[in-house]
């Protein structure tokens, strides 16, 4: 679908049409974070405790990352099995960091924090809420990964290796952006 | 006495251009396969540009047909509008004793809410970056299409998607949403706020949404075009100023809609889940609701941070036509190539840290206002640069005063009028008395509405004959024009003088308060002005129609004498633009008048010992 006629020397486009998404999704969260510290500055604002499920699903989507990126070198290295087994892994992984934020939110509504109590609150959830919303799409992207790995023949092509990075490069991204979210979320407290 | 040389395109492109193997996978048009494919669900950027045009046009006669109405309603508060019946249903009400009709309130606020949405997002966002940032930048960076012609298609569609859901919500039996069309909480956070804040708001916010994905989806497309697909020696610095507009204008959309989709979830949340983001302690009826502790100036952050980019990204795309447009018919080089692009880049820049000047009266700390006050004042000086660039690129230039270029001189004193009044409103002292005044409603129209309409028509009469194969009416162009100048004065003029005496916007009627009821006449005198200007404008679609079917056929590639890429390809361009070669570029994009040639085509090589113009 793509009319390349640019050398090769130039930057892929579709690669840069992702990256390019990227940089908005980084200001949509950039635009809530800093809506949070405003909110925060105005007082009226509840003190808590992330609960600590927060960190096991961060550990998760970095196993995640790390799964995936191995599963990319295995893909170059021409390792057919190592490759679809360490993909099956990260969407495993993926799908056990939407677990783990589901669990968390599970933990903050026992602590007593509602989505429509305190800001700081509703802050939390919303802010997750929209990252696991965009982790689901790379789960999307991971699935279709899959059946590139396992319906198609095992082929190291270009188009092949320029698809698969696609995918990667949005993962590290979703992964990526939580880490900031945490970051964030655990220095504003 | 100069010497006339004309350029054989095709010899030029088949003998310099490069080979990029278009035509080796498959041996017709693949795309071009039938009339679905063609016309409707087309992935070709020339089709997808005239399809943001004609609806934005049709969002353009809504929208100024909206204000015609409340005009009317302002200027004539006590005629009957009896005869809108048939139009407006029991938006009308008939005193039965009398037999006046009148609007009623609840629906002046809708039109006058829908009429911005529709004229800021529909017609000069979509209907005007929409339409020249498809059409002009394959054309003239030479390359086939779109980096992803399949998105680009998508971002018509979701953009179709949103108007169809707006246009929907016209006909709600509640009326559609009237809390201004910067949806201030709490009339768009409280579906009980008004009549309007129930299943108008609810559909307004969809629309916009899906809005936002179109905007973004084109600007990811139009970034990566411009930075991947130029064709060969298209250099940046050989861009037009065209390119340069809508790069820097997709870049502004791509970085500050998100925000606004942000700010938007969060308002969803407090209408439907209960959220106080934007509310604190309200009573409703004596009753208190359930929300406490939000903010409703969050609201106004997080809006105008992209709504101040947004002024931009409708001015921007309107600098760059005129720019391309004025130095074709000036036959001269547009003066001070570089400092355009550098005011573009910094008027980009700057957009993004004066939002708050939107929010003096809004109870920002008044310290933090004088950050806002000296950025966006310093925003006059690329203004300045480039407004005194089109006046020098005017000066001594061997005009031909055509529609296009009649626009373009328009755009000029549209942006001049409304510029000077911004450094009045820029200024957080003066903003007390003048803000939410017709002193504001004057300002933005001239300089982001009048201006901005001004230079997409320059660009819809020059590229005409581009996109449709024949030329548009000359006299009916010029009756437009004038008519459209003059008139557009007569309506924003006068509303200076009533923003200086401290008449406030959106109020429904005037007669009624003693100290604006004598302004009377000078709202009759703005709302004739507004009735002739609307009847100019359906002139211009009459014209826009008729010639698409009956105007001047276009018989050379090059009518113009214009030296970018877009005037190289065939009269009726398929799909891919160029039938064989991709041209390869040589020079910079405004070689007018130089060593005595009238003009020499981008893609034309060096002569020996000839040197760049910049």
């Amino acid at each position: 679908m793509v009319f390349n006629t640019s050398d090769n020397s130039r930057i892929n486009p579709q690669k840069f049409a992702l990256w390019s998404a990227m940089a908005s999704i980084v200001m949509m969260f950039a635009a809530l974070s800093s809506a949070y510290i405003v909110r925060q500055a105005q007082g009226n604002w509840l003190e808590f405790q992330l609960p600590s499920m927060f960190y096991v699903s961060t550990i998760v989507i970095l196993l995640s990352s790390l799964t995936l990126h191995n599963s990319y070198r295995s893909f170059l290295a021409g390792k057919e099995k190592q490759y679809k087994s360490l993909l099956v892994a990260t969407f495993v992984l993926g799908l056990g960091f939407i677990v783990a934020q589901y669990l968390g939110w599970q933990r903050l509504y026992a602590l007593g924090v509602d989505l429509k109590g305190n800001p700081s609150g509703s802050f939390i959830y919303v802010i997750t809420f929209l990252h696991v919303a965009h982790v689901l799409g790379g789960i999307a992207c991971l699935i279709v990964a899959m059946f590139h790995a396992f319906a198609l023949k095992f082929n190291v092509t270009k188009r092949r290796k320029h698809r698969f990075e696609l995918v990667v490069h949005y993962w590290h991204f979703v992964d990526l952006l939580w880490v900031y979210l945490l970051v964030f979320l655990m220095i504003s407290k | 006495m100069s010497d006339i040389i004309t350029y054989d395109e095709k010899v030029l492109i088949e003998e310099n251009g490069f080979d990029d193997h278009f035509h080796d996978h498959h041996h017709e048009d693949k795309y071009k396969s039938n009339f679905i494919s063609t016309y409707i669900f087309s992935m070709d950027h020339k089709m997808i540009a005239r399809q943001f045009l004609i609806t934005g046009m049709i969002w353009a006669i809504i929208g100024a047909a909206m204000s015609i109405i409340f005009r009317l309603q302002l200027g004539f508060p006590d005629e009957s509008l009896a005869w809108l019946k048939p139009l407006l249903g029991k938006w009308i009400t008939i005193n039965a004793e009398t037999g006046i009709g009148s609007l009623q309130p609840e629906f002046y606020y809708a039109l006058v809410t829908m009429h911005g949405t529709i004229i800021v997002f529909f017609v000069l966002t979509a209907g005007l970056s929409g339409t020249f940032s498809n059409l002009l930048i394959p054309l003239q960076l030479g390359a086939r299409d779109m980096a992803s012609p399949f998105l680009n298609m998508l971002s018509y569609w979701f953009f179709f998607l949103a108007s169809v859901i707006m246009f929907y919500s016209l006909f709600l039996s509640t009326g559609p949403f009237s809390g201004g069309w910067t949806a201030y909480p709490p009339l768009s956070a409280l579906p009980q706020a008004s009549i309007g804040s129930g299943a108008g708001m609810t559909l307004w916010t969809v629309s916009l949404v899906l809005f936002v994905v179109s905007v973004l989806l084109g600007g990811i497309n139009y970034i990566t075009t411009v930075l991947n697909l130029r064709t060969k020696g298209m250099t940046f610095w050989r861009m037009p100023l065209t390119i340069w507009a809508f790069f820097v204008t997709a870049i502004l959309g791509l970085l500050s809609f998100p925000v606004l989709a942000s700010g938007f979830f969060l308002l969803m949340c407090d209408r439907g889940l209960g959220t106080s983001f934007y509310l604190s302690e309200i009573f409703v009826g004596g009753a208190a609701l359930d929300f406490a502790g939000g903010s409703p100036v969050l609201y106004q952050h997080l809006f105008w941070f992209l709504g101040h980019p947004e002024v931009y990204i409708i001015i921007l795309p309107a600098m760059g036509l005129v720019s391309e447009v004025m130095a074709v018919h000036a036959r001269k080089p547009i003066f001070g190539y570089k400092f355009m692009v550098y005011s573009i880049l910094a008027i980009g820049f700057l957009s993004f840290i004066v939002w708050a000047h939107h929010m003096f009266m809004s109870g920002v700390n008044p310290f933090i206002s004088n950050f806002f006050v000296v950025f966006t004042l310093i925003i006059a000086v690329p203004s300045a640069i480039k407004v005194f660039n089109w006046i020098a690129t005017l000066y001594k230039g061997n005009l031909r005063l055509n529609t296009p270029m009649l626009f373009c001189i328009g755009f000029v004193s549209m942006f001049i009028s409304g510029g000077l009044t911004g450094v009045f409103l820029g200024n957080s002292a003066i903003d007390i008395q003048m803000h939410d005044t017709y002193f504001v409603v004057a300002h933005f129209h001239i300089v982001m509405g009048i201006a901005a309409f001004f230079g997409m028509y320059a660009g819809v009469y020059h590229w005409y004959p581009r996109m449709f194969g024949r030329f548009m009416n000359e006299t009916i162009g010029k009756i437009h024009f004038w008519a459209t100048l003059i008139g557009a004065y007569a309506i924003f003029w006068p509303m200076h003088y009533l923003g200086l005496a401290g008449v406030p916007r959106r109020y429904y009627r005037f007669d009624s308060f003693d100290a604006f009821s004598s302004f009377s006449s000078m709202n009759q005198f703005i709302t004739i002005a507004a009735i002739v200007v609307f009847f100019a404008q359906i002139l211009m679609v009459i014209n826009f129609f008729y010639s698409m079917y009956y105007g001047k056929k276009m018989t050379t590639k090059n009518p113009w004498g214009a030296s970018t890429l877009e005037w190289t390809t065939p009269i009726n361009a398929g799909h891919g633009n160029w039938d064989g070669n991709l041209p390869v570029v040589h020079r910079w994009p405004y070689d007018y008048g130089k060593n005595g040639q009238d003009f020499i085509p981008q893609i034309a090589p060096m002569a020996e010992g000839e040197e760049d113009s910049h």
